[in-house]
């Protein structure tokens, strides 16, 4: 007994100095600047436990999200197609990796990303977090076709990186958890709303009579009926995180949700984009098919397209679709572009400067 | 430790055991609790699962012939009364998503003493609820709320599926959303709204600890009772459709609901 409570004594007398002289390192904390509407209307953002947002490792990210070295032959950054000229994503169909091959998906836009529920990323739904997404592109062949070993060792030898990796979490050890860690707080502060459509609903601008029908146009169950899937004005995200099949096939060369999940019931569906932004993520869909809204606004007018897993929200498949007039159409259009944010694009705060 | 020793121990012990056991039958005190509510989907009986999702056939009181892609619906306020006419309800809600398996199960955040209880719960919200704002609804199954210009407030159950049309040659699949809400007339001004959220009666139910509950309902219902639901004229742009929504309202109070298995 005695010989117990001796060991009870020290090891709390070595834990208690222990706690005294390495205390747990905390970076400056910077935690996201919620807009109003986005605080009173939908949950808070998911950001991990284990990944507090802080300025040092927001930095870091930023850092690393337009640094080339992550690419095998340090040629390609983050930045290289998800650039914010373009809302973070890029101009192209299918985006060029690092040795110049072509992918098979359109690059997604990066905003408001720290509010996706659902916690599924990527066209299909394949990682389940923020910072798990950050792994892939790095090593996947078509993209960056780098290794996590050599991007560490690229990063240890940097005169740069071992001081802010140090700055961020404490530590000169850098390691591809650290990386995907500091990127996903970069792209937390991606935050899009100043758009016209955010100005009208706070009373700051009229929305135009075009702008206006637009919007009863994608309210209506009977012409548009676009909120199902992309949410409505009592709400700032403009997408439900979720996948469908919006009808683009009959036939699927990309599975999407199904291949990541098995499921046959999931072929043909991806992830709803959001309506943000519009004015500069062009091309549209998954795989980049159309180039411009008039084109999407056609399919789901009159180009829609049985398959078995379509969803039921598709309105008059038989027909191809609501069958819009051409004034609707412009209509919808326009209210669409008054989900674009020019300030976004243009914060410094998001720059490589 | 002599025989006589333990003799008297073991004795003293049984005393205390027979003490404590006179004490829990005769004096024990009524626990407050939470019941535990189990929602289930059948149709006609037949369970529904995640595997029966866009798979299995199933056929209407109108003989359609349907798959279900999706089930969501809220339920709220439910309501605890003792033979006093004492009522307790936490006032709260539950979104059940049958397809993803989410809010199966729910304990309303509400203590009541063990005892026999009419319970009852709401289907939908009631103007009064339907009016405020509400954070996980507006994110959850990515946005449950109803726009402005339908009515407002939020859904009260988005079930979705295909039927088929074998008016066609070959016979095809439509897309039917059998979607309930408020029902309103967005052709007046101001718009004119009416509550179609109902109450559904369980029955009595003896409550104690661990007691849970299972609801039952009868999706088949939605489609029989009192109105007989034809897809062919009913199956989509139900949202602004003041009188369908009645319908649905009517069917979804008459049977749809039911008490299942109560455990303790």
């Amino acid at each position: 007994m005695k010989k117990c409570l001796v060991i009870g004594v020290v090891l709390t007398a070595l834990w208690s100095c222990q706690s005294d002289d390495a205390p747990a390192y905390t970076a400056t904390p910077m935690p996201l600047d919620i807009p109003a509407f986005f605080a009173s209307s939908i949950l808070p953002p998911v950001i991990p436990r284990d990944n507090p947002q802080s300025v040092e490792g927001v930095a870091l990210g930023k850092k690393l999200f337009y640094d080339p070295i992550l690419s095998a032959n340090g040629t390609q950054a983050c930045a290289d197609c998800h650039l914010p000229s373009n809302s973070f994503t890029d101009n192209r169909q299918y985006s060029i990796g690092s040795e110049g091959d072509v992918g098979t998906r359109n690059s997604m836009p990066l905003f408001n990303i720290a509010w996706n529920f659902e916690q599924r990323f990527f066209w299909d739904g394949a990682e389940a977090t923020l910072e798990n997404q950050i792994f892939e592109p790095v090593v996947n062949p078509t993209e960056m076709n780098n290794t996590w070993r050599n991007v560490t060792e690229s990063l240890d030898a940097s005169p740069i990186y071992p001081e802010l990796f140090s700055a961020a979490f404490g530590t000169t050890k850098i390691d591809s958890v650290g990386v995907s860690k500091a990127i996903a707080q970069f792209l937390r502060t991606l935050i899009s709303s100043n758009a016209k459509f955010d100005r009208h609903l706070t009373d700051q601008v009229p929305l135009t009579p075009e702008e206006q029908r637009g919007l009863a146009i994608f309210l209506d169950e009977s012409r548009g009926d676009c909120f199902h899937c992309h949410g409505n004005p009592n709400t700032p995200l403009w997408t439900d995180n979720r996948f469908h099949n919006n009808g683009l096939d009959e036939f699927f060369t990309d599975r999407g949700l199904g291949a990541v999940t098995g499921d046959p019931r999931d072929d043909g569906l991806f992830k709803t984009p959001s309506l943000r932004n519009l004015a500069f993520t062009a091309p549209y869909m998954h795989d980049g098919r159309f180039n411009t809204l008039e084109e999407v606004i056609d399919h789901y007018s009159e180009g829609l397209v049985y398959s078995e897993t379509i969803s039921p929200l598709m309105k008059n498949v038989a027909t191809g679709g609501v069958h819009l007039s051409p004034e609707e159409k412009s209509d919808l259009k326009a209210f669409l572009l008054s989900l674009s944010d020019q300030s976004f694009i243009e914060n410094p705060a998001f720059q490589n400067n | 430790m002599n025989i006589s020793v333990l003799t008297r121990v073991s004795i003293f012990s049984l005393s205390l055991l027979f003490l404590s056991a006179c004490q829990d039958d005769d004096d024990r005190v009524a626990q407050e609790v939470t019941p535990e509510f189990i929602w289930t989907q059948n149709w006609d009986g037949a369970p529904l699962a995640n595997a029966d999702f866009d798979v299995t056939p199933l056929t209407n009181a109108n003989g359609e012939t349907l798959t279900l892609s999706k089930l969501v619906y809220l339920i709220s306020d439910i309501t605890f009364t003792n033979a006093q006419g004492e009522s307790f309800s936490a006032g709260d809600y539950n979104l059940v998503d049958a397809r993803e398996g989410l809010g199966l199960s729910f304990s309303p955040d509400v203590l009541i003493p063990e005892g026999i209880y009419t319970v009852a719960f709401r289907f939908g919200f009631d103007d009064e609820d339907n009016a405020l704002d509400y954070a996980f609804l507006n994110s959850a199954d990515g946005g449950w709320n109803v726009p402005a210009m339908l009515g407002g407030g939020y859904h009260f159950m988005r079930m979705e599926g295909k039927y088929i049309n074998t008016q066609t040659i070959p016979e095809s699949e439509v897309n039917f959303q059998y979607h309930t809400i408020r029902a309103a007339d967005p052709s007046t001004t101001p718009v004119t709204l009416q509550d179609t959220s109902f109450l559904v009666n369980l029955g009595q139910v003896t409550i104690d600890e661990n007691t849970t509950i299972e609801v039952k309902m009868n999706v088949a219902e939605w489609f029989k009772n009192p109105n007989t639901w034809n897809l062919y004229e009913l199956y989509t742009m139900l949202m602004p459709n003041f009188d369908a929504q009645l319908l649905m309202s009517q069917n979804g109070a008459n049977g749809v609901f039911s008490l299942g298995t109560v455990t303790d």
